[in-house]
């Protein structure tokens, strides 16, 4: 444990390796988790917003905003 | 006042450069050095008559900048079919030696174009396809304009300058010898410049978006630049010769140079041509279906799990080497692993088109879409399979991994970029719709066809080359010569070469259908158009 490889290996394969599998546990739960079905359909349909110009004020705070529901040929897809 | 700061810069630069085209030791270094006082001179002269003149208009911040993007979808057209066309340029050369011309020895001969076709399809072709739909859809998905005024213009030039450099440099013989990353040290400092500038435009219109969400094919496109940063910094650690020649050495010998290498070449084909191109199917899949992703909650675990295990995958390049086994078995596994989310996302994106699949009759872009999708599915599966030890026992070195390259290379990435070609053109220019619907499906046939025919007789000459050269007889002798194997090639060789043809035929067909949409394909009526209007672009 004197030289700089073994230290690192040795992280690598303790503490590292524990540090980015609570991480990747965690994002998968935090993805999967109850509620968040709302959230989803509203990301998923982002790329049906604002196709030809900026939104002219932030929605980033207002998730309630009317323009946020899906357009009519978008609405019935995705079983997100 | 910003202009005077520009003038003295491009000034030093311009200088600097001739001083290097006269000290220069090699002739890529003294070319280069021309090209950019070229450069540097006509910027200086561009700058030098805008200076001290009205300064016009800001933009409002009221439209997307597409200009950026127009240019994009040239430059990867035209690429593409440059790329296309040195790739069976120099299939044909290996059917037919002769076609390494005597009078074009060390400059045209296959060592020095190979390189030269690569570059061209993965970061020209592939590069520009990406910076492009990139600002396309990081401002569609963000509600907001692309951050950082002109830098963008900056991304797009530099990038394409950067080309320019790489493919001059092959010809001409500046090359470091790492396979997908043979630029020499300026070019890949101008590279570094360049790439994090393209950081900051992302990231900048990422941080100033309107939506709560950052939908994912930002993600994909994010964890593409970013890592592809990382990689290129790493992999390219060398000291120059000399200031005044292309010539550098290398940071890392012997077994830690193989490994940093396929690290890099293994995730350049993990994030510039999977996650980068994940991103582009993320966003083009749904907008062409016109229904939402099947899952989102499957997009996000697809993300992590991707990221997560592709950057292991590189020790399955160097089975059988001096890399200690421990590391080429860790290679191979997560390469396997690498399998699911892999699928997960194919499914994602081919699912999509639950309840639509009627599309896949009457749209040939949709076609398109999908059957790049597929190919990402089985060069995929592939890949893992020729990761195990023993599978690569056989197939590496030999065209199977060639023809396993291309699968993904003209299956997934050409034909979603196609794909996206078409979808953007109209929308860009303003157009009603394509020129051409069947010179679409002219195209999808020729490039489907085109890489059958490749992958099909790539499989055969690269499972016949690799029994070939294990084949022993009674005595324990080989029995076969390495020109044994060559000769064996030759059918095989031609059919590779009329594949790529073919591919080529659909692409220059693809650019024809592109110009003549912006050129005679009917405008969006007026009263839209001026909602599509793109003030002071």
């Amino acid at each position: 444990m004197h030289d700089t490889y073994s230290a690192l290996r040795h992280f690598a394969d303790s503490w590292g390796l524990l540090a980015m599998f609570v991480f990747f546990i965690g994002v998968i739960v935090w993805a999967l988790r109850p509620g968040s079905r709302k959230a989803h359909h509203d990301a998923a349909t982002v790329l049906f917003r604002n196709e030809d110009r900026p939104a002219a004020a932030s929605a980033r705070n207002d998730v309630s905003a009317p323009h946020r529901g899906a357009p009519a040929n978008a609405a019935s897809g995705g079983q997100d | 006042m910003i202009n005077y700061f520009r003038l003295i810069v491009l000034g030093v630069v311009a200088v600097f450069a001739l001083i290097a085209a006269n000290y220069a030791r090699d002739l890529a270094y003294m070319v280069h050095a021309i090209l950019i006082f070229l450069v540097a001179a006509g910027m200086f002269l561009w700058t030098l008559r805008r200076t001290d003149e009205p300064v016009p208009a800001r933009v409002l911040e009221t439209s997307y900048m597409d200009g950026v993007i127009r240019y994009g979808v040239i430059a990867t057209g035209f690429w593409g079919v440059v790329g296309f066309l040195a790739g069976t340029f120099i299939a044909a050369q290996l059917a037919f030696p002769a076609l390494n011309f005597d009078w074009a020895q060390g400059y045209m001969n296959f060592g020095r174009l190979r390189p030269l076709h690569t570059s061209a399809v993965i970061f020209a072709f592939g590069g520009n396809a990406l910076i492009c739909t990139s600002f396309y859809v990081v401002q569609r998905t963000s509600a907001a304009r692309l951050w950082g005024g002109n830098l963008a213009w900056f991304v797009f030039w530099g990038y394409n300058l950067f080309i320019v450099l790489a493919a001059t440099g092959y010809i001409l013989g500046g090359t470091q010898s790492k396979e997908y990353a043979e630029p020499e040290w300026y070019v890949d400092l101008w590279l570094t410049i360049v790439w994090l500038a393209y950081l900051a435009v992302f990231v900048g219109t990422i941080v100033k978006r309107k939506e709560p969400h950052i939908y994912v094919a930002n993600w994909f496109y994010l964890s593409f630049i970013i890592t592809v940063a990382m990689l290129h910094v790493f992999n390219n650690l060398s000291i120059p010769v000399s200031i005044w020649g292309s010539k550098s050495v290398q940071v890392f010998s012997g077994v830690q140079d193989a490994m940093t290498q396929w690290w890099y070449g293994h995730n350049a084909v993990g994030f510039f041509l999977t996650a980068g191109f994940l991103g582009m199917m993320y966003y083009f899949v749904p907008k062409q279906a016109e229904r939402p992703i099947f899952s989102y909650k499957l997009s996000i675990v697809h993300f992590w799990a991707l990221i997560f295990i592709y950057i292991w995958a590189g020790p399955h390049h160097l089975h059988y080497t001096a890399l200690p086994d421990w590391a080429s078995t860790l290679g191979m596994v997560f390469s396997i692993v690498l399998w699911m989310p892999s699928w997960g996302g194919m499914i994602n994106g081919l699912m999509t088109l639950s309840g639509a699949w009627d599309k896949l009759r009457t749209d040939p872009i949709m076609r398109m879409l999908v059957i790049s999708v597929g190919f990402y599915g089985m060069s995929t599966f592939e890949g893992p399979m020729m990761s195990i030890r023993a599978v690569n026992s056989l197939s590496h070195y030999t065209d199977w991994t060639i023809g396993h390259v291309h699968s993904g290379a003209l299956g997934w990435n050409g034909m979603i970029t196609f794909g996206a070609l078409y979808f953007l053109t109209p929308r860009l220019w303003n157009r009603q719709r394509l020129y051409s619907l069947s010179l679409v499906s002219w195209h999808f046939w020729l490039a489907t066809i085109g890489i059958v025919l490749y992958a099909a007789s790539m499989w055969v000459t690269g499972i016949m080359e690799g029994l070939m050269w294990r084949e022993v007889d009674a005595n324990g002798f080989l029995v076969n010569s390495f020109a044994d194997t060559v000769s064996a090639k030759f059918p095989m060789y031609v059919v590779r070469a009329l594949g790529g043809l073919l591919y080529v035929a659909g692409g220059v067909i693809m650019c024809y259908n592109l110009w003549m949409t912006v050129k005679r394909a009917p405008a969006v009526e007026a009263s839209a158009a001026a909602a599509h209007a793109h003030p002071a672009e």
